[in-house]
């Protein structure tokens, strides 16, 4: 297992410093100047050139390329993205102050899902070719075609016309007033959570269904088990180590669903903070951000492939 | 006898492994065998049509401002209604769904031959270039993909053609992988082992004996990424990065003022949204009963 780890740790390196790599030359090279872009230069405005010079040296453009990719790495390894060119606050302070509410959103929304998705997969994989299986699939194609931004837009729609209802505008972090917190909170977790839920049921009914066809399910079988003790105790316990893994690689279509869902819901979080910078055309913040989000997205992959090879020992050996 | 048994023998052996089918046999077999797919298929051909004959078939001009008719309720006149500028929902609805198709087939199409191409190019080569291009799609592939999106069109800005660049870049990776992993089994093939000792060029055997054998695998990709290049796109739009007004995206037609006029005229964030969800929904059911039906490995699944 250590070694396991280490392997993966050391793999964990380069892809960082690629991704690293990736979005600085993202932001720097397609065509479009940032320091003409913040004086407004190119909606074909006059720019005095000084002007632009010295905003260049500000924010040291005016150094070659590789300078300013080391520059902006080292700052990164000590946990300085920047500052933010809309408040001027550093990136890391503003990124703190909004990371518990899409925390807790990601955490609901991932819970629902797996208490919805779980049953609703294994339900469509033992009742494979029924109408049960048919209609519990055109809900999952179904909730994946529909846009979450418009879940949301429905909810509110919902809520204004039937009970003259407000958002919240406040956040209050659950352990210091949680009715206020769940009441915010409810609606942009039914939102994120359904269309991740219609992901996960899918998943859970494929893999149950190959677990279905595996061997000792034959085994279980021809003793004359009880077909619940079958499917609950051997088939589900079976098929949750891919369940886990999908945790993991749909993580990327969570953050989706928070920049939408933050947005729809005007909730103070890195969703909304991203779709903001992005607006405001906050290009440090936009770049710390891209970078943070694929940096968790690669973390999550090395927690579940872990995770997965703590509970399944033969892939340490591969 | 011995000339039957070598008649059957020969039967056998150039039979293909079903019958061959004529076009509109195998139209109707899918449609048989695959009634969700038709279903989809039918969404699919509706919404070209619409696309296509957007001027005739739409009962207004799109762009029309006419302030004598805001927030006009859904009637014989307006089917769906008119929005906070007293153009015609329906004209607008049936507009965008040219936009929607445009940008959804053309990223989708730019993604998946740009990544199937380097695909074939990494499994063929092998070696150094492989390692390389597999490590680059590795690394973009850790890029949530309305991620990478956004932060694309965040530098080209809004504009339609934007779009597409930025929803087709993180296709890319995803269509690279797929193809690689059938290139690779096909070049194992011994007729591309064959030809090669023949003297056959470089290019002749990627081009004439590689690349179509990954069609297929090309094409269930580019329908499987058709649903989700619409969505991204509604999506960018209804961050304020897609498509700008007036243009009648479905995104678009959703973001900000919808809301605002929720109490006054639901029927402007209801519409656009069931049109993007039916789009969605016929190319996810065709894509998932098209890859089934070619790709018998994962049928059932």
């Amino acid at each position: 297992m250590r070694t396991y780890i280490l392997k993966r740790l050391l793999l964990v390196v380069p892809t960082l410093l690629g991704v690293a790599t990736i979005v600085f030359l993202i932001m720097r090279v397609i065509p479009g100047d940032v320091a003409l872009l913040i004086l407004g230069g190119d909606d074909g405005g006059q720019i005095d050139a000084q002007q632009l010079a010295a905003v260049r040296q500000q924010l040291g453009l005016d150094q070659p390329l590789i300078v300013q990719f080391g520059t902006w790495l080292w700052g990164v390894l000590q946990f300085d993205f920047g500052k933010s060119l809309w408040t001027g606050a550093p990136v890391l302070d503003e990124l703190l102050i909004r990371l518990p509410l899409s925390l807790q959103l990601a955490l609901m929304a991932t819970l629902v899902s797996v208490i919805i998705s779980i049953p609703l997969g294994m339900l469509a994989a033992v009742r494979q070719d029924t109408w049960v299986d048919y209609v519990i699939r055109v809900i999952s194609i179904g909730g994946l075609a529909i846009p979450g931004f418009w879940v949301g837009i429905l909810c509110i729609l919902f809520l204004v016309i039937v009970f003259g209802w407000g958002p919240p505008l406040e956040y209050h972090p659950p352990w210091v007033d949680p009715w206020a917190n769940l009441s915010m909170m409810v609606w942009p977790v039914v939102t994120v959570g359904y269309r991740y839920s219609a992901v996960t049921t899918r998943m859970t009914r494929s893999t149950v269904l190959e677990v279905l066809r595996e061997d000792y399910i034959r085994t279980a079988w021809a003793k004359g088990l009880a077909q619940r003790v079958i499917v609950i105790r051997h088939a589900l316990k079976n098929s949750m180590l891919p369940v886990i893994t999908l945790i993991g690689t749909e993580f990327a279509f969570l953050i989706g669903g928070l920049v939408v869902t933050e947005t729809v819901f005007t909730l103070n979080g890195i969703g909304r903070f991203v779709v903001d910078a992005v607006a405001h055309r906050d290009y440090p913040v936009v770049q710390a951000l891209v970078f943070l989000i694929a940096f968790s997205f690669v973390i999550v992959n090395l927690l579940v492939d872990l995770t997965y090879a703590w509970f399944d020992p033969r892939i340490r050996y591969r | 006898m011995a000339t039957t048994d070598y008649a059957l023998a020969h039967a056998r052996a150039s039979a293909p492994m079903a019958p061959r089918l004529t076009t509109a046999a195998a139209v109707m077999k899918f449609v048989r065998t695959k009634p969700l797919g038709a279903a989809g298929g039918a969404i699919i051909l509706a919404m070209l049509v619409v696309g296509a004959f957007s001027e005739v078939l739409a009962p207004y001009d799109p762009y029309q401002a006419d302030y004598g008719l805001q927030f006009t309720r859904p009637s014989v006149e307006h089917w769906f209604g008119t929005d906070e500028f007293g153009r015609d929902l329906m004209s607008r609805l049936i507009y965008g769904a040219r936009i929607a198709l445009f940008v959804g087939f053309s990223a989708s199409f730019i993604g998946c031959t740009i990544g199937g191409l380097l695909g074939v190019m990494s499994a063929y080569a092998g070696g150094r270039v492989d390692l390389f291009l597999e490590r680059l799609m590795d690394m973009l592939l850790a890029f949530p993909q309305l991620i990478l999106a956004l932060a694309i069109a965040s530098i080209l800005g809004p504009a339609v053609q934007n779009v597409v660049i930025a929803i087709s870049i993180p296709i890319i990776p995803r269509a690279a992988r797929v193809v690689r992993a059938t290139a690779l089994s096909v070049k194992e093939n011994v007729y591309v082992e064959a030809v090669q000792a023949l003297g056959a060029s470089r290019p002749r055997v990627v081009l004439q004996h590689i690349v179509p054998n990954v069609v297929a695998p090309y094409i269930i990709l580019l329908t499987a990424q058709l649903g989700g290049a619409i969505l991204a796109e509604a999506a960018l739009s209804y961050l304020g990065l897609g498509a700008a007004e007036p243009t009648p995206s479905w995104g678009l037609m959703l973001s900000g003022s919808a809301l605002s006029y929720a109490e006054k005229a639901p029927w402007i964030a209801i519409f656009p949204g069931i049109a993007i969800s039916l789009g969605v929904f016929g190319f996810n059911l065709f894509g998932e009963s098209l890859r089934d039906a070619l790709d018998p490995k994962l049928r059932g699944r």
